[in-house]
């Protein structure tokens, strides 16, 4: 590139990132005296709305991202394995070097089952499960994203699934993988996704009588009283003016 | 408290009603309330045991006495100030949760291969420091809480050695912030390294006298060998890693079969035990202690020079810091260039540090290789400058679920080496 | 001067409070409350390099029942609040309490649901030893500190006194409190 060029590209790109910036579907909260519920860092953050990658195509290996190199081969496998039930999968995604499988809910269990016991899968660690909230996804607000790693074939995948705000409940895989126990109710807690199935599903990290379920998005962050014997302390939020 | 046909409630009242109760009956089983403050459950972790006289008949657990809301209050920061809050979630491996947190960002960003080399190799070298301090901690833990005071103290003596380089480093001995998307905070300062070079020479020696202290001790021998048994498939249906299930025998290691920040550069070795009891965990950590130094001494030759953040003024910090005569700040020449000399540069300070960089919207799953097992995290961004989620798939959380398998059927005694064996931080448990 | 002139030696002159001061402060049994980061420094502060037995302290008592200081280290949950309640309400009178950490102190970093914004709301706080996590010489500064306070505490009917003149003094005092409609 000559320095001409340099050049002229340099004087033009305000314009260009004032056009980028434009176009992109920026949502903005206003800069300081940010009024989401209990923020208190001042500044009300901005969100670009995008979309992420929904389907990807085949082949999800891709030769250049050694990361990649196994995909195809699970994806294969897992076909293979679920035999008349691979419509389960609604849709594969392959995103920074990570397999994601999107599966219907009904489905979650036997696929488990599946993923533990097939020996060409043998994901025999799950390193559990979380929720995420997304209320603007409408009938599909939640999302329980689960991870397996298969130590024999050292492979990862991810298993996402969801379920609306208006029916909450996802199986529970405490059955095949015992280790989730405590991690469906942490999601329990924090999202209020049932897991039906799970032996005990109670609160985990909050109190028992904790009213609501803290990290969803319409949770405000501070804000809750100080009750100690029935004498009360307000929330922080409304004890002093910050202006 | 209530008494029933066949056991005592003891989880809170008077002794005199649980003895003048206990009488009446002829129950033998006992529940009994421990935590969550007391001194042998390893923080605010709260054991509900039924006991049969000395025998423990059932062990549950009950957590969420430390719950922070680290993660929710992450979406409301940017993402470099996350580095910050997660750095307070397991405080004994400050530095494995700041750098699970940066490789999970710099995936979503893809800048994973741009971060420099001489930051990875700095990422490493502390990484493997914090895995020491980290042993050295559930060593002395383990000590105090069996009542081996002696173990408590050297524990703690030699884990000062190490948090005197953090702080020299890092500028703080715990809660570091020191790794961030993009790289690490800062350079080595002038004598980090004759700093680690003396602790090379020094700690093998510390370790030996630890290894002399508690290798054939017939009382910590009795206390710990064959205690709280858990085999390999045990580990694999309650999601046990790290040095729990190396000393049952599965030589699994994050940094061997998906090795990141460039482990796959470094030759050491993966200790195992096939013991599968307290003993063989403590064998586990204290060979791993061994080549950690072995990883250090390594990282210091592969030290060359080069810049320590991404070069790419969207994402790096846009300030140096500098050690200034009131402590550790802004570097004088940078806020002269921003002040004096350069608006735009003035713009784009303001703008990084107060609104933060942008983050494709996606979601990314980190994990590293703690000094507890494997430590998870996953981010989902909506494309703005906060997380929309932040989630850690803690070690310590998942291993106490092991409890009640290394327990039930054993004496009462024994719960507090299991517990104490697994080495759980309920900052991390809870987060 | 006075009576001291005319003392045999061996023989000092003071008051009832500054003895008992001194032996309240000299053997101080803190209880053991470690709830996060700042614990672990507490305990560092107790291993041999910052060594708190200096100052007659060594001894963490494991039941709040032979306690009198109860070191807040740490955050404290809202689930957490009652049993720290309970444990302070358990230990014998005189009691102290030092909120180690800027957690406990005013509940810092973390404004959020799950924090009880200072550990204030729940027990009576003698000393704010800030910092996250404070260095151990800063506890043993907050400890000599307390100590110094303890040394100097009255008794009895002055103590009754002085608590009646702090109290109206804090009530003259303006309060940053505003209410919201």
């Amino acid at each position: 590139m000559s320095e001409k060029e340099r050049n002229e590209e340099a004087a033009e790109l305000p314009e260009k990132q004032g056009r980028e910036r434009l176009a992109a579907p920026v949502k903005r909260t206003g800069m300081f005296g940010g009024s989401t519920g209990g923020d208190t860092s001042g500044f009300g953050g901005l969100q670009v709305r995008g979309s992420a990658p929904a389907n990807s195509p085949r082949p999800y290996t891709d030769p250049d991202d050694p990361r990649t190199a196994d995909f195809d081969r699970v994806a294969d496998d897992l076909e293979a394995a679920l035999g008349e039930d691979a419509g389960a999968v609604e849709r594969v995604e392959v995103a920074l070097g990570e397999l994601t499988f999107h599966v219907r809910r009904e489905a979650l269990l036997e696929l488990a089952r599946v993923l533990r016991d097939d020996p060409a899968l043998r994901y025999e660690l799950c390193t559990g499960v979380t929720g995420v909230h997304f209320p603007d996804d409408t009938g599909r607000e939640l999302r329980a994203v689960y991870h397996f790693r298969s130590i024999s074939h050292n492979s990862e995948i991810r298993v996402v699934t969801t379920c609306p705000d208006a029916d909450p409940h996802v199986p529970s895989i405490v059955s095949v993988y015992p280790t989730n126990d405590w991690h469906e109710r942490e999601a329990w807690d924090f999202f209020g996704i049932v897991f039906d199935g799970h032996p005990a599903l109670t609160r985990i990290q909050m109190p028992d009588d904790w009213r609501g379920h803290p990290q969803r998005k319409d949770y405000p962050l501070g804000g809750i009283p100080v009750e100690y014997r029935g004498a009360t302390v307000p929330p922080p939020d409304e004890r002093r003016s910050y202006t | 408290m209530t008494v029933t046909e066949d056991y005592i409630d003891a989880s809170g009242g008077d002794w005199d009603d649980v003895i003048e109760k206990a009488q009446a009956t002829s129950a033998e089983r006992l529940v009994v309330n421990m935590g969550p403050q007391h001194p042998s459950t390893h923080g605010v972790l709260r054991l509900i045991l039924t006991l049969d006289g000395e025998t423990c008949t059932e062990a549950r657990v009950a957590i969420g006495y430390l719950h922070t809301g680290i993660e929710k209050n992450m979406e409301y920061r940017t993402w470099t100030q996350g580095t910050t809050f997660v750095t307070r979630m397991d405080y004994l491996t400050p530095l494995f949760n700041e750098t699970a947190y940066c490789l999970a960002v710099e995936k979503l960003l893809g800048i994973t291969e741009r971060v420099p080399e001489r930051a990875s190799v700095i990422r490493v070298m502390m990484m493997e420091l914090n895995r020491m301090a980290s042993h050295f901690v559930a060593m002395a833990t383990f000590g105090m809480e069996l009542g081996a005071t002696t173990v408590m103290t050297n524990g703690f003596r030699e884990r000062e050695m190490i948090l005197d380089i953090f702080e020299l480093v890092t500028g703080l001995r715990m809660n570091h912030a020191y790794v961030r998307p993009g790289g690490v905070a800062q350079d080595l300062p002038p004598g980090a390294v004759g700093q680690v070079r003396e602790l090379l020479k020094e700690m093998p020696k510390r370790i030996q006298i630890m290894r002399k202290l508690l290798d054939e001790n017939p009382v910590y021998l009795a206390r710990t060998k064959d205690v709280a048994y858990l085999n390999l498939p045990g580990c694999m249906a309650l999601g046990v890693t790290g040095p729990l299930l190396r000393a049952s025998g599965l030589a699994f290691d994050l940094r061997k079969s998906k090795p990141y920040c460039g482990y796959e550069g470094y030759e050491f070795d993966v200790p195992v035990s096939d013991g599968g009891d307290v003993y063989a965990r403590y064998r586990v950590r204290i060979a791993e202690m061994e080549e950690s130094l072995k990883i250090i001494e390594q990282c210091l030759d592969k030290l060359g020079p080069g810049p320590v953040m991404i070069q790419d003024a969207k994402i790096g910090w846009p300030a140096k810091l500098a050690l200034g005569p009131d402590g550790l700040g802004n570097s004088p020449d940078h806020i002269a260039h921003i002040m004096s000399s350069s608006m735009e540069a003035l713009i784009h300070h303001f703008k990084l540090v107060t609104e933060g960089f942008r983050v494709p919207a996606g979601q990314a799953y980190a994990a590293v290789e703690s000094a507890k097992g494997e430590l998870g995290c996953y981010a989902v961004s909506d494309g703005g400058t906060r997380p929309h989620r932040v989630h850690f798939r803690d070690p310590s959380f998942t291993h106490l679920q092991a409890v009640a398998a290394m327990c039930e059927g054993g004496t009462v005694a024994d719960v507090i080496a299991a517990v104490a064996s697994i080495d759980p931080v309920m900052g991390g448990v809870d987060r | 001067m006075g009576l001291e002139e005319k003392l045999p030696s061996g023989i000092a002159l003071t008051t009832v409070e500054q003895v008992v001061g001194l032996a309240r402060k000299s053997s101080m049994w803190p209880a053991t409350f470690g709830l996060a980061c700042c614990a672990i420094e507490m305990m560092a502060v107790g291993g041999p390099h910052y060594d708190l037995a200096r100052f007659g302290m060594e001894k963490f008592g494991a039941t709040p029942r032979q306690a009198d200081l109860m070191v807040v280290a740490g955050r404290v949950s809202q689930k957490m609040a009652p049993v720290l309640r309970q444990i302070y309400d358990q230990m014998p009178e005189p009691k102290w309490v030092i909120a180690m950490g800027v957690c406990a102190s005013s509940g810092g970093m973390f404004n959020n649901y799950a924090i009880v914004q200072g550990v204030d709301h729940i027990v009576p706080v003698d000393i704010y030893l800030p910092g996250c996590p404070p260095r151990p010489e800063m506890f043993l500064d907050a400890v000599l500190k307390l100590h110094d306070k303890v040394q100097n505490t009255k008794l009895g009917a002055h103590r009754e006194l002085e608590i009646t003149e702090i109290e109206e003094r804090m009530l003259r005092r303006s309060l940053p409190v505003v209410t919201r409609d």
